[in-house]
């Protein structure tokens, strides 16, 4: 297989670079810092250390019998992400972002956040390396997620309120361009998913190929075969193709990326980039898309402010069109009995955003058989959507 | 020949700078921008830019991000800033137009019709301001056949892709006063005055400066080493200041009086 981004960062037409020529070198220097120190066994070896020492890895490969028994034949398995420090797969990505950031000589790291997540992954980096750190987070969203703002502050992050456009984290991120824009000599952005301006959307995914690596691994020794289904959530989609990537050459092995349909694909409230986006450029590569028939961007709706964005990663975009992975919507409705079915049945509170995956797996039960072997990434835990869920079930169980 | 190169031989027999101000289409509304884009002429403007407003304006300021949210309440779209050209030569306006928008529109539109497009309306060029070098290709063997020009920017950073940028070049060369993005501001790019001078040696293009120049002593400044000076948030702040008058009968003339005083004083 071709190795893809070619060098222009294209994934067949997707990708590229659309960015202010302003930050054209410096987007350029780092895909020279990353490839040097990617390749530099020092890098590895102390990335390594950060993964298994500070984060907990490796993450387990949970047989998830009582949800297999519930839902049918098929065996089900969790990647259990959420068990990572900070609680979701987002640290990874940080970890190595941080650690490149400190070997290219910058001590100062931003980064945009939607619920927090990422903010809260980066924040503890720059805790954890001794960097200054600024976090974009959208105006709404701070309202929303006040304890994640919290969090970070605690951190010693400066939070900074972004008041431009829809006030969410599609204008976090364009904040966090416009920031580094004015400070590229001194500022490193730890950018949060496999979205934006090559080389982030490889960077990103190869500093998030971990979970599928190690997924593979654990399947092939706990099964002695590769699962028939491997099922990921996606807003911008680095958990997805963290877990996707190390098994794209397996043709028997069937990828399944799950959006937010947030109220319906058939409504005005959703983030189906895939399901009804169409190609465009937005922050930086060209991608599948939510935009109007003039190419102004639009506003996503979900549940799940990870998922709540209206672009996708450009691989991701490849892969649906040259058909290696599918990719389909869930509703909030879905993804709230979903993450209700996998408290009961197993004691796990998944985030929203992985919430989405399990339902996927929910409406695929019924036509899987016993011979079936379904990974589902749980890209995180759900402590930080208890207070959402509440307010969208009044504080009652289904 | 296109007017961009006709009106920078003028200005150079005349040893003249081009004042090239922008404003964005739509703010606060199509009507009104044509009815501004006369004033500018009236206030010595060589050439304007006409913006076309953007769901997320990557490289610009608060003040343009502003104008742009109040021209999209209503709708304004890449087409209706072609037509506010139209508009503007039929109410007698000589100047040359350059179209500046983002990337994604220019996309959705299609290029071959936005080519097809450009010509039909009268617009002499284009700014994209998220397109670099690397992407450009395709859109810029289109804009040779349509003999629009399409106007590279360089960077302060830009450094050895300076000569690559600006290699074929036409029009002229937007040089970016400082790292960040458009607004006014008091301080500029400490080796500015080398970085302009890294271009010209790679060009014989006229060359102009722009982000974030706002007064008449910046706009002097920097008349004396470039071709041109851009003038962009400065006006569309003036706008702004202007839009209770402008959407008042009774005051409209004063609004537009007010824009177009700010402009004069800038030409130097």
């Amino acid at each position: 297989m071709i190795q893809l981004p070619d060098q222009n960062g294209r994934f067949g037409e997707f990708g590229g670079r659309f960015v202010p020529e302003t930050l054209m070198n410096a987007l350029i220097e780092l895909e020279e810092a990353y490839h040097r120190y990617a390749e530099d066994p020092s890098f590895q070896e102390e990335l390594s250390y950060l993964l298994k020492q500070y984060s907990g890895r490796e993450t387990p490969l949970y047989y998830a019998e009582r949800l297999s028994k519930h839902l049918g034949k098929a065996k089900i398995y969790l990647k259990r992400e959420d068990l990572n420090h900070t609680g979701a797969h987002k640290i990874n990505n940080a970890l190595a972002q941080g650690v490149l950031a400190k070997r290219m000589g910058k001590n100062k790291v931003i980064a945009e956040t939607g619920a927090g997540q990422h903010g809260v992954a980066t924040a503890t980096v720059a805790a954890l390396l001794g960097m200054e750190c600024k976090v974009f987070m959208g105006e709404e969203d701070t309202k929303r997620q006040a304890l994640n703002v919290f969090r970070m502050q605690l951190l010693g992050a400066e939070v900074v309120p972004v008041t431009s456009g829809s006030r969410t984290l599609k204008d976090a991120g364009n904040e966090a361009l416009r920031y580094w824009v004015s400070n590229v000599d001194d500022t490193f952005y730890i950018l949060g998913s496999a979205v934006g301006p090559h080389p982030y959307p490889m960077m990103v995914r190869n500093f998030q190929r971990i979970i599928g690596d190690e997924t593979r691994r654990q399947i092939l020794e706990a099964e002695g075969r590769l699962p028939d289904h491997v099922v990921a959530a996606i807003g911008g989609g680095s958990n997805a193709i963290g877990m996707f990537y190390p098994f794209i050459e397996d043709k028997g092995v069937a990828l399944i990326g799950v959006e937010a349909a947030g109220k319906g694909v058939e409504t005005a409230f959703h983030a189906a980039t895939m399901s009804k986006g169409t190609k465009g450029v937005f922050q930086g590569s060209m991608s599948y898309l939510l935009q109007d028939s003039f190419g102004q961007v639009q506003e996503a709706f979900s549940i799940s402010a990870g998922l709540d964005y209206p672009g996708v990663g450009p691989e991701h975009s490849y892969l649906k069109d040259i058909e290696r992975a599918k990719y389909v919507p869930v509703t909030d409705q879905e993804a709230l009995d979903a993450l209700q079915l996998l408290c009961r049945t197993e004691g796990i509170i998944p985030a929203l955003e992985s919430a989405h995956a399990i339902a996927q797996v929910v409406k695929m039960a019924p036509s899987l058989g016993s011979e079936d072997l379904v990974v589902i990434c749980l890209s995180g835990r759900g402590d930080k959507d208890v207070e959402s869920i509440m307010a969208y079930t009044g504080g009652k169980q289904a | 020949m296109n007017l961009i190169d006709q009106t920078f031989s003028r200005l150079k027999e005349a040893r003249e700078t081009a004042l090239i101000p922008f404003l964005t289409i739509g703010d606060p509304d199509v009507e009104t921008s044509v009815e501004i884009i006369a004033q500018l002429e009236a206030a010595g403007a060589d050439i304007v830019e006409l913006g076309v407003p953007y769901s997320d304006p990557l490289a610009d300021g608060p003040v343009i991000q502003r104008a742009s949210q109040r021209a999209l309440k209503h709708q304004v779209n890449i087409r209706s800033c072609m037509e506010a050209a139209v508009k503007a030569r039929s109410a007698g306006v000589k100047l040359p137009f350059i179209l500046f928008t983002y990337y994604n529109p220019v996309l959705q539109f299609g290029l071959d019709r936005f080519f097809d497009e450009v010509k039909k309306h009268d617009i002499s060029g284009l700014i994209i301001p998220d397109l670099p070098v690397e992407e450009s290709a395709e859109l810029l063997r289109r804009a040779e056949a349509a003999e629009i020009h399409v106007i590279p920017l360089v960077a302060p950073t830009s450094k050895e892709r300076i000569k690559s940028i600006v290699a074929g070049a036409k029009g002229f060369i937007y040089c970016v006063s400082s790292l960040g993005v458009t607004g006014e501001r008091s301080s500029f790019y400490e080796g500015v005055e080398e970085f302009i001078g890294q271009v010209k040696e790679f060009t014989d293009t006229p060359v102009a400066i722009g982000f974030g120049i706002s007064n008449r002593e910046q706009a002097e400044r920097f008349s004396r080493i470039c071709d041109g000076v851009v003038v962009g948030s400065a006006i569309v702040r003036t706008i702004e200041e202007s839009i209770p008058l402008l959407q008042n009968a009774d005051t409209r003339q004063d609004g537009l009086l007010q824009i177009r005083k700010f402009v004069s004083q800038l030409k130097a």
